[in-house]
């Protein structure tokens, strides 16, 4: 299958591994993948933020580039929701965005339902071993409904020993700019998720979102806690072959 | 002496006392943890809660989208029952015609039920003013009103204090009310239940006027429905001579077979219980049962201006459950004073800047005070989307004065994901400076430095690793 | 006041220039819910949530039920309860009390009813799932306050009286009659969120559950 990789500007500019790992990921199942080069951002922070104006400027952006693809993956859960939650509010009715986005947002994905429900596998043939908290995000559990599928996948992975992070229906404090507007209460949040990741003892924290990554693994980083972070695509990126080439204490830095 | 929310300052400072708080946060991490549980269990009990939920909103929405015709109907027929209804378009005419009903009945003492709608228009205050005093009688009310506190939650509005200090309350100031509170009085909460019914006992059998809201009332048989659990609400709903009702218009139902969604609904969605121990209904007069004096006082006071936003409307459906604070992890960590209203959490923070206007820096704060997390949502039993409604409030506040650091950052980031072009040139200026960046940032980034570090700028971008990639090979 | 009627319905009528003229002002209720859960025997379950609840019951058949009118006024030490004129006197056929006597036409004063032990009445509808008992102020129900100052209430519910859920409940119901739900003794969970039974109203609610063949 050929598939749109929209990389999120968050996972382009700061977290290109993420994206690397999306792409070696699809391609070693057997798929293409495709990366339009006038992408830039779904317009999640403007929008949630209140400034709708450039939020749908960035919509009509997002529509164009990805016009006609078959599937679109998003290695994040929050600007998958923004885009087939909210993308849909954006346009007046009737609008030729509107129109646009009502033919798009159906095919538009977070990586864990692109590989579940579109391309029907939950064996990657990824191999990762070591002890992983799993923390579903708001937007992935609520907004998109991910249900198992991360854990269906995590699962499958040969060596990974899968636990899952206290209290997951609860929010980690990241929520965009909330972060910077509301930090203590955010921090507080995140403090809070940093522990109850710590204590279930695993090595690894992983998240289908590197912005709750970067909020948590920041809180845990801050702490020396020894909790390293990572998104779902490295973990399922992750072989024999690869497994062997990074030694485990220079892998995936801390975020 | 009732203490006011006037002059609170924005929600992100009245917060940060909040979380430093350690007493309050435990209170509420174990209150908030308590009742959420248990309402998972009540709710989950019934396999038909999303038909419910979806019913009561859709009743809850029909009435607003003909609220004329079923306030109409309201009048009618409380009036046939034998009631009296008065209408009030703000806060003012409310606390005027609630003061010229008592004065009316002679007395200067009344009891009063716990009640949003009379919170909000401070009505205790204006009675106050008139000479009149009114006692509360619900247990966290009393406390509240005995510590001259303000209410932190919409269903236990002392959520925020704990037993030992409820104890010192009742110590000190139950003598000035009334009975005084008995010697040697533990903090053991029976011991605290059992003070306040022999402080309220002889007001109940004595007052002969009541003041109360109404969690519904029904358009076609004119039926005002009260839930509660103590018995406080019966006492004044049925002993006094005289009762008075303020009720905001969007406690409306149709019909009174519409209740059959809303009793399964409420008490699940608020105490966690499958019924509350004590409902009242009532229509008008009972002729030789309970008040033989009905007032309805029907209050909008801002409320028709929610109506009139076709995205905030959905606010009018809330039932006042507070489930929304229960789940909400915000409201978790701050508690309900921070919100600087009598509408706390995240129904607060929709309904307060909608109610009030967002003149204030205050009230623009509010719609912020989420991380959109959607919980609220989640739980809400009449499916308020309360962050599309955050959203859509945002987009009202960002109108609004100040927030120059902000617009510069938004202008800034939309110049930059303006094109692909723009944003390769700020990622190559980031990676330039990769590697100097301090653990501490100055200005507005150190509300993200101080806790959190930053993660590391990575050497090239992906659309860079990409480009590369495919000239490779 | 008499303009604040047309200013609200003015401001509510401007605020709802959306709604589409033709939108039908009648609504049809969909009713996609249950009408019962099947939680199981509605008798049964009536019982395990009345006492989930800390109600007193005891289920006695109908040939029983003046002894257990008796023998629960006996162990509460009651010497005066209040009776409501409608209550059937073979009810209290064993027992020597002193009753109260209560009605519209011939009401106690709230002082006298703080004065007696209990009040004995019957029901109108009892709701199993959620341990409801629904009073509608019927001559053998009383006025409010009859079940409400008295620190006992002795409530006779028949099989026959007892719907599995709440809609069953509502539809029974008269809505132009005074109704008080009750679900256990008062309670309160202000402190702390600490379950305390017993606040204003009657601290004990114990039931007789008449059921079996008669």
């Amino acid at each position: 299958m050929r598939i749109a990789l929209f990389i999120t500007c968050v996972n382009d500019t700061l977290f290109p591994d993420t994206g690397r790992a999306v792409v070696e990921l699809l391609e070693r199942l057997g798929h293409e993948v495709v990366f339009p080069q006038g992408q830039t951002c779904c317009g999640q922070m403007h929008y949630n933020t209140g400034y709708r104006r450039p939020a749908t400027k960035l919509a009509v952006r997002f529509v164009q580039t990805f016009d006609g693809a078959d599937a679109v993956v998003v290695p994040s859960a929050s600007c998958a929701a923004m885009i087939r939650e909210h993308y849909p509010r954006l346009g007046r009715s009737g609008s030729r965005l509107s129109r646009k986005v009502a033919a798009l947002a159906p095919r538009v994905y977070d990586l864990t339902e692109l590989l579940v429900d579109v391309l029907g596998v939950t064996d990657v043939d990824a191999y990762y071993p070591h002890r992983v908290a799993y923390h579903p995000t708001c937007h992935g559990l609520r907004m998109l409904g991910l249900g198992d599928r991360p854990y269906r996948l995590l699962r499958a992975v040969r060596g990974l020993d899968l636990v899952e992070v206290g209290r997951p229906e609860e929010c980690c404090g990241f929520g965009g700019t909330f972060a910077l507007k509301n930090s203590d209460v955010s921090t507080a949040m995140g403090a809070d998720k940093a522990r109850q990741a710590v204590d279930t003892g695993a090595e690894v924290l992983c998240m289908v979102d590197n912005s709750c990554l970067m909020h948590v693994g920041g809180i845990l980083q801050r702490q020396r806690s020894g909790v390293r972070v990572a998104h779902i695509a490295e973990i399922l990126a992750r072989t024999e072959t690869s497994e062997a080439a990074v030694s485990p204490t220079t892998e995936e830095a801390d975020r | 002496m009732s203490a006011t929310f006037l002059g609170m300052p924005p929600f992100p400072e009245a917060a940060r006392a909040a979380v430093e708080d350690s007493q309050l946060r435990h209170n509420l991490h174990k209150a908030t943890h308590t009742i959420r549980d248990k309402r998972g269990q009540a709710v989950g009990e019934l396999d038909d809660w999303a038909e419910l939920r979806s019913e009561g909103a859709a009743i809850k929405e029909h009435t607003l989208r003909h609220l004329d015709r079923y306030l109409e109907q309201v009048e009618e027929s409380v009036q046939r029952a034998g009631g009296t209804v008065h209408w009030a378009s703000d806060a003012a005419e409310a606390n005027a015609i609630v003061t010229r009903l008592v004065h009316g009945t002679g007395q200067s003492d009344v009891v009063k039920v716990k009640s949003m709608a009379t919170q909000e228009i401070e009505l205790n205050r204006a009675l106050e003013q008139a000479g009149i005093t009114a006692y509360e009688t619900d247990l966290a009310e009393l406390i509240v009103q005995l510590g001259q506190d303000l209410p932190s939650h919409i269903l236990v509005p002392a959520i925020h204090l704990g037993r030992a200090r409820i104890r010192e309350i009742f110590l000190e100031h139950m003598a000035r009310w009334g009975v005084p509170a008995p010697q040697g009085l533990t903090d053991d909460p029976r011991a605290l239940a059992e003070a306040a019914r022999v402080h309220l006992r002889e007001r109940f059998l004595n007052t002969r006027t009541a003041i109360s809201g109404a969690n519904f009332v029904v358009a076609d048989s004119g039926t005002t429905v009260v839930l509660e659990s103590e018995g406080n609400g019966r006492m004044c709903l049925t002993l006094p001579e005289t009762l008075i009702s303020v009720v905001g218009i969007e406690k409306i139902v149709p019909t009174f077979d519409d209740l059959e969604v809303f009793m399964q609904l409420l008490p699940r969605s608020s105490t966690g219980e499958r019924m509350n121990p004590y409902t009242s209904m009532w229509s008008g007069v009972a002729p030789g049962d309970g008040p033989q004096e009905f007032h309805l006082v029907l209050l909008d006071n801002g409320r028709t201006d929610v109506l009139a936003d076709t995205v905030g409307r959905q606010a009018l459906r809330c039932i006042r459950c507070s489930a929304c604070l229960n789940a909400c992890p915000v409201y978790e960590r701050t508690g309900g004073h921070a919100y600087g209203s009598v509408y706390p959490g995240p129904i607060g923070a929709i309904l307060t800047p909608q109610l009030q206007g967002m003149s204030s820096e205050t009230d623009r704060s509010l719609p912020y005070a989420s991380s959109l997390c959607g919980a609220c949502y989640e739980v809400c039993p009449v499916a308020i989307d309360i962050p599309e409604v955050l959203v859509h409030l945002r987009e009202q506040a960002v109108e609004g004065p100040g927030r120059t650091g902000e617009k510069a950052m938004m202008a800034g980031a939309e110049a930059a994901l303006s094109s692909p072009a723009a944003l390769e040139a700020a990622q190559r200026a980031a990676s330039a400076v990769r590697g100097a960046v301090p653990r501490h940032l100055p200005g507005a980034a150190s509300a993200w430095t101080d806790t959190r570090s930053v993660p590391e700028i990575p050497e090239e971008s992906f659309r860079r690793w990409w480009k590369k990639r495919g000239e490779e090979r | 006041m008499s303009g604040s009627r047309e200013r609200v319905l003015g401001r509510v009528r401007a605020a709802l220039e959306d709604v589409p003229a033709d939108e039908p002002a009648e609504r049809v209720p969909s009713r996609t819910y249950a009408r019962s859960h099947g939680a199981g025997p509605a008798l049964e379950v009536l019982v395990d949530r009345l006492e989930e609840y800390r109600a007193l019951v005891h289920r006695v058949r109908p040939e029983e039920l003046a002894g257990q009118v008796a023998a629960v006024l006996e162990r509460r030490g009651a010497r005066r309860v209040v009776v409501p004129s409608g209550v059937p006197g073979a009810w209290l056929a064993e027992t020597d009390v002193e009753r109260v006597p209560d009605s519209r036409q011939d009401p106690r004063s709230p002082g006298e009813l703080d004065a007696v032990d209990g009040a004995v009445t019957g029901c109108a509808v009892a709701v199993a799932e959620t341990g409801t008992i629904v009073l509608d102020g019927s001559p053998d129900q009383g006025r409010r306050s009859v079940t409400l100052i008295p620190d006992h209430h002795l409530c006779v519910v028949r099989a026959d009286q007892v719907v599995d859920a709440v809609p069953e409940a509502v539809r029974l119901l008269e809505p132009t009659r005074p109704l008080t739900w009750i679900s256990g003794p008062s309670a309160t969970s202000d402190i702390e969120l600490d379950r305390v039974e017993g606040v204003h109203g009657p601290r004990t609610l114990e039931v007789l559950l008449v059921a079996g063949n008669g």
